[in-house]
């Protein structure tokens, strides 16, 4: 039972790197999903102040790798404000910023798949594109949206392990740690897949699931 | 109640509307027949501006849709539209698909914007469904609901788009009865349809529409009885 004594050794600071895993998760999970949300919309706006710069950070986030948007918000940062800036929050940002471009992606894809009609309908009724969007396209738009957000949501919690690289103690982060000072590489790497696991398939099962089936109201067919 | 005025309507290099003109009365009923791809669909879309014309002038009630500075917003209130294929929304019950637009666009309180729900399904026959979503509907009663829908906003002109194209032939007819009901109160009314039989019944006058242009107008009697226009003859003869 060596394998035992050396998960429990381990437990404490994965512990502290799971939580901060968990926390930058949420966040950019959060914050990405209402940046998600309003660029979406952006790039499908007429109005070209509001689509051009839609569409270019999309493609800014979605088309430039993570690490290096990692190192330029925190080192550039730092260097055009002439000091450090926080390691947590620019991660949270930039995790956000990354996380906002492929939910932009979601949520247009999921506003345009609602039929024309649904639109057409609202309009003639006298509401507001405004108002046909909020009342009738968006909840709509929103069922069909929670598989496709789901899966960013899991790669967004496996990529939060990237912030490793400026120093952030998350839970890849402390369980290299743990391994370059026990040298047990094989059973603390594998006790971290796990705990990675296990978070995914909490997201999959209590997050979307639950939220697919809590939104299947009207759509019994 | 509607006048439009030389309307034409251009999808790129194609013209779908070479100019039409008409002039439906209050409480007129008017019946837009022809054949597919006719335009006769884009001219019902362009009174409520579904359709923006490519050129014409449109007036509503007195006020003139094709105008830039009017408030489409304001004037698509006294329009009701039944589409083709109902475009009731799935994610509400047949009571909310009626109460929203009041509620949302009219600012009427709840309990007002649902007596007056009721109130409609009980004159469509479905006061017994009004917790029912769209998908647990038949077409028939889809299409009643969304019927009882466009009038929640007390329009003083409906239009109907091929109100029962997407129906199956048994249901056609409590739609049709519905609408049969909305003219006799006194409605304004302008009608896609395929129904020829309702035209007849129902209808005060009859245009029939192809390659974009009025090709004849009468009563049913005439159009029907005795079309003097060859186009207007060959169609007939097709799908009577």
């Amino acid at each position: 039972m060596e394998l035992l004594q050396i998960w429990k050794d381990a437990l404490p600071v994965l512990m502290v790197g799971l939580k901060l895993t968990i926390q930058l998760t949420v966040l950019a999970v959060f914050f990405g999903s209402i940046i998600g949300l309003f660029v979406g919309l952006g790039k499908m706006s007429r109005i070209p102040l509001i689509k051009i710069p839609s569409v270019v950070y999309v493609e800014f986030f979605r088309g430039s790798p993570l690490l290096v948007q990692i190192f330029l918000i925190y080192f550039g940062l730092s260097q055009v404000l002439g000091h450090s800036v926080d390691k947590f929050w620019s991660s949270v940002a930039v995790l956000s910023l990354n996380s906002g471009a492929y939910c932009a992606e979601i949520f247009r894809a999921g506003i345009q798949s609602i039929e024309r009609g649904q639109m057409e309908a609202a309009r003639s009724l006298g509401m507001t594109h405004t108002q046909a969007m909020r009342y009738v396209i968006l909840p709509q738009a929103f069922k069909r949206v929670i598989p496709p957000l789901g899966n960013e949501f899991i790669a967004m919690l496996k990529d939060t392990s990237l912030v490793s690289v400026i120093g952030l103690v998350e839970l890849a982060r402390s369980g290299q740690l743990i391994v370059s000072t026990t040298y047990n590489a094989f059973q603390i790497w594998f006790l971290v897949a796990i705990f990675y696991i296990v978070l995914t398939v909490l997201i999959s099962e209590f997050f979307v699931n639950r939220m697919e089936r809590r939104l299947q109201a009207g759509d019994r067919s | 109640m509607i006048v439009a005025k030389n309307v034409h309507k251009s999808f790129g290099h194609l013209e779908v509307l070479r100019g039409i003109d008409l002039h439906v009365k209050e409480q007129e009923v008017v019946v837009i027949i022809g054949p597919s791809g006719s335009g006769k669909s884009t001219f019902l879309r362009c009174l409520n501006l579904l359709e923006e014309p490519t050129s014409g002038e449109i007036i509503i009630d007195g006020m003139c849709l094709t105008d830039k500075t009017s408030d489409i917003n304001k004037i698509r209130q006294n329009v009701g539209m039944v589409f083709q294929r109902f475009n009731l929304f799935p994610h509400k019950t047949a009571l909310e698909n009626i109460t929203l637009a009041p509620i949302k666009v009219k600012g009427l309180t709840e309990n007002e914007a649902i007596a007056i729900a009721r109130d409609l399904l009980g004159k469509v026959g479905l006061q017994d469904k009004e917790s029912s979503y769209p998908d647990q509907l038949s077409g028939g009663q889809q299409q009643r609901v969304a019927i009882a829908r466009a009038l929640a906003m007390k329009p003083k002109v409906m239009l109907f788009d091929e109100p029962t194209s997407a129906l199956d032939p048994e249901m056609v007819g409590e739609v049709l009865a519905v609408m049969k009901d909305l003219a006799r109160d006194g409605m304004t009314m302008v009608v896609v349809t395929h129904e020829m039989g309702f035209a007849r019944e129902v209808g005060d006058r009859v245009l029939f529409i192809d390659e974009g242009k009025v090709i004849e107008e009468g009563t049913p009697e005439q159009i029907f009885g005795n079309p003097q226009n060859e186009r207007t003859r060959s169609f007939l003869n097709k799908i009577l």
